[in-house]
């Protein structure tokens, strides 16, 4: 058996999209990251114009702002409920958006058991480090901490 | 061979007017030029890596301040066999006039501009009011990427000594003009950081000591442009006291902010001698036993 550092597997579509930025070069994961950028979905109604509902994420170089709902209401308690993500960043951000959009992609709609089981490091199994340089995936670091952080606060009983 | 300035009336007032360009002398430009002339590069520097993706000015390409100019094992810029690829590759010749716009109020358009001046090209420009002008303006941004003809730029050794400071020299320039140009917080030592921005791992807030705190951005309009001769000369020389002829450092954090500083002392108040200290907080703010002040004045 290997006694390498053990690795935590990434939910399936996260990894997949994992897969897929391994497979580019790193200015085609560039272009890859601007397909997420432009895919990002909009707020929904309900969060427009209402900043004091969104947590904003300061780590990242642009605004971003981020909400967690767990089974579509504040506060559900089981690990099977349903997480639901949502983001605003400007479109003069799309760095920023595009990691909002691989996680959105990512993460939506899976399990609190299963966001709250995301490896810390996930951000870094992008391949991103050398097409956008290490110290901008900070903000993504920042964006998945956050995002568990409120799974955590929101599922709790 | 260069193409001739911008002789734009609200420029002439600067010393070096030939160091900016405006929208419209852009667009006019870009409208009339020959396809595969090589005397005009346009190049876009942006603090977002993306950006340029999302839409560019027409014919434009991309210099990443992190990814293409500053080496990727020691913190310092590309070499000259480095930077005679990347310019080679966008098809500019050690004799063709480079327009640089960017975000953020052309921050990172100016710090490409300063790292193109330790290597000495010569005609290198800045659009006045970036991308953020061009845009708001309606003026056409496309995804096409520009077709890439590359060319032979010549390998130029760095010559750091005339605007490039490094900590030893800011040690022994305590006591002379030291611009800081960070905003008022970090200043103060209140922040280890830009409002809204990640921290980027200083040990110890405030500013090197005697250095007056002016932030960059006084010295830019609204719309990112720059303020006139006359409103610049208003806050460094009435009120900061400085004259052309001084030996100066500015710094910020990294050296973005410092160098729009610099182009606005140098280019647009004819300064002599200017140096970025791109080492800057967290270099300094990092380093063991080097004095630091705290506080607001």
């Amino acid at each position: 058996m290997s006694a390498g550092p053990v690795t935590v597997p990434l939910p399936a579509v996260l990894d997949e999209i994992a897969q897929d930025f391994a497979a580019l070069s790193a200015r085609d994961r560039l272009t890859l990251l601007l397909d997420f950028s432009d895919d990002l979905p909009e707020l929904p109604e309900r969060y427009s114009g209402h900043d004091e509902l969104l947590e904003r994420v300061d780590e990242c170089q642009s605004p971003l702002f981020l909400v967690v709902e767990v089974d579509g209401v504040p506060n559900a308690s089981s690990q099977e409920a349903t997480v639901r993500l949502y983001f605003q960043a400007p479109p003069e951000a799309p760095t920023t958006r595009g990691f909002a959009g691989i996680l959105h992609e990512g993460l939506d709609g899976l399990t609190v058991g299963e966001v709250l089981a995301v490896p810390d490091d996930a951000p870094y199994r992008f391949g991103l480090g050398e097409a956008v340089s290490p110290l901008r995936l900070r903000g993504m670091v920042a964006m998945l901490s956050r995002i568990k952080r409120q799974v955590r606060i929101k599922s709790a009983h | 061979m260069a193409v001739a300035t911008d002789d734009n009336n609200a420029f002439s007032d600067y010393a070096h007017p030939e160091r900016l360009v405006s929208t419209g002398w852009l667009a006019a430009q870009l409208a009339h030029r020959v396809e595969g002339a090589h005397d005009l590069v346009v190049i876009e520097s942006d603090e977002d890596v993306l950006l340029y993706e999302t839409g560019h000015i027409p014919g434009a390409f991309k210099i990443d301040w992190h990814t293409d100019l500053n080496d990727q094992v020691t913190r310092d810029y590309v070499d000259g066999e480095r930077f005679a690829q990347v310019l080679g590759e966008r098809g500019i010749r050690r004799d063709t006039t480079v327009v640089i716009y960017g975000d953020k109020s052309n921050w990172w358009a100016a710090y490409a501009l300063w790292v193109f001046t330790l290597f000495g090209h010569e005609d290198v420009r800045l659009l006045d009011g970036g991308r953020a002008k061009w845009v708001a303006e309606g003026r056409g941004i496309t995804r096409v990427l520009p077709a890439r003809t590359a060319v032979d730029y010549p390998v130029i050794e760095r010559d750091d000594a005339p605007i490039r400071a490094f900590k030893d020299d800011v040690l022994a320039h305590i006591g002379r003009p030291m611009v800081d140009v960070r905003s008022p917080g970090e200043y103060s030592g209140e922040l280890l950081h830009m409002p809204d921005y990640p921290q980027e791992g200083a040990m110890r807030g405030g500013h090197i000591p005697g250095a007056r705190s002016v932030p960059w951005a006084r010295a830019a309009n609204e719309d990112g442009t720059f303020k006139s001769r006359s409103d610049l000369e208003a806050i460094y020389l009435s009120e900061q006291g400085l004259t052309p002829s001084d030996d100066v450092v500015a710094y910020c954090r990294i050296g973005e902010r410092s160098s729009h500083t610099w182009f606005v002392l140098t280019h647009l108040l004819g300064f002599d001698k200017v140096r970025n200290y791109d080492g800057s907080w967290t270099e300094w703010g990092n380093a063991v036993r080097v004095p630091v002040e705290v506080g607001a004045t």
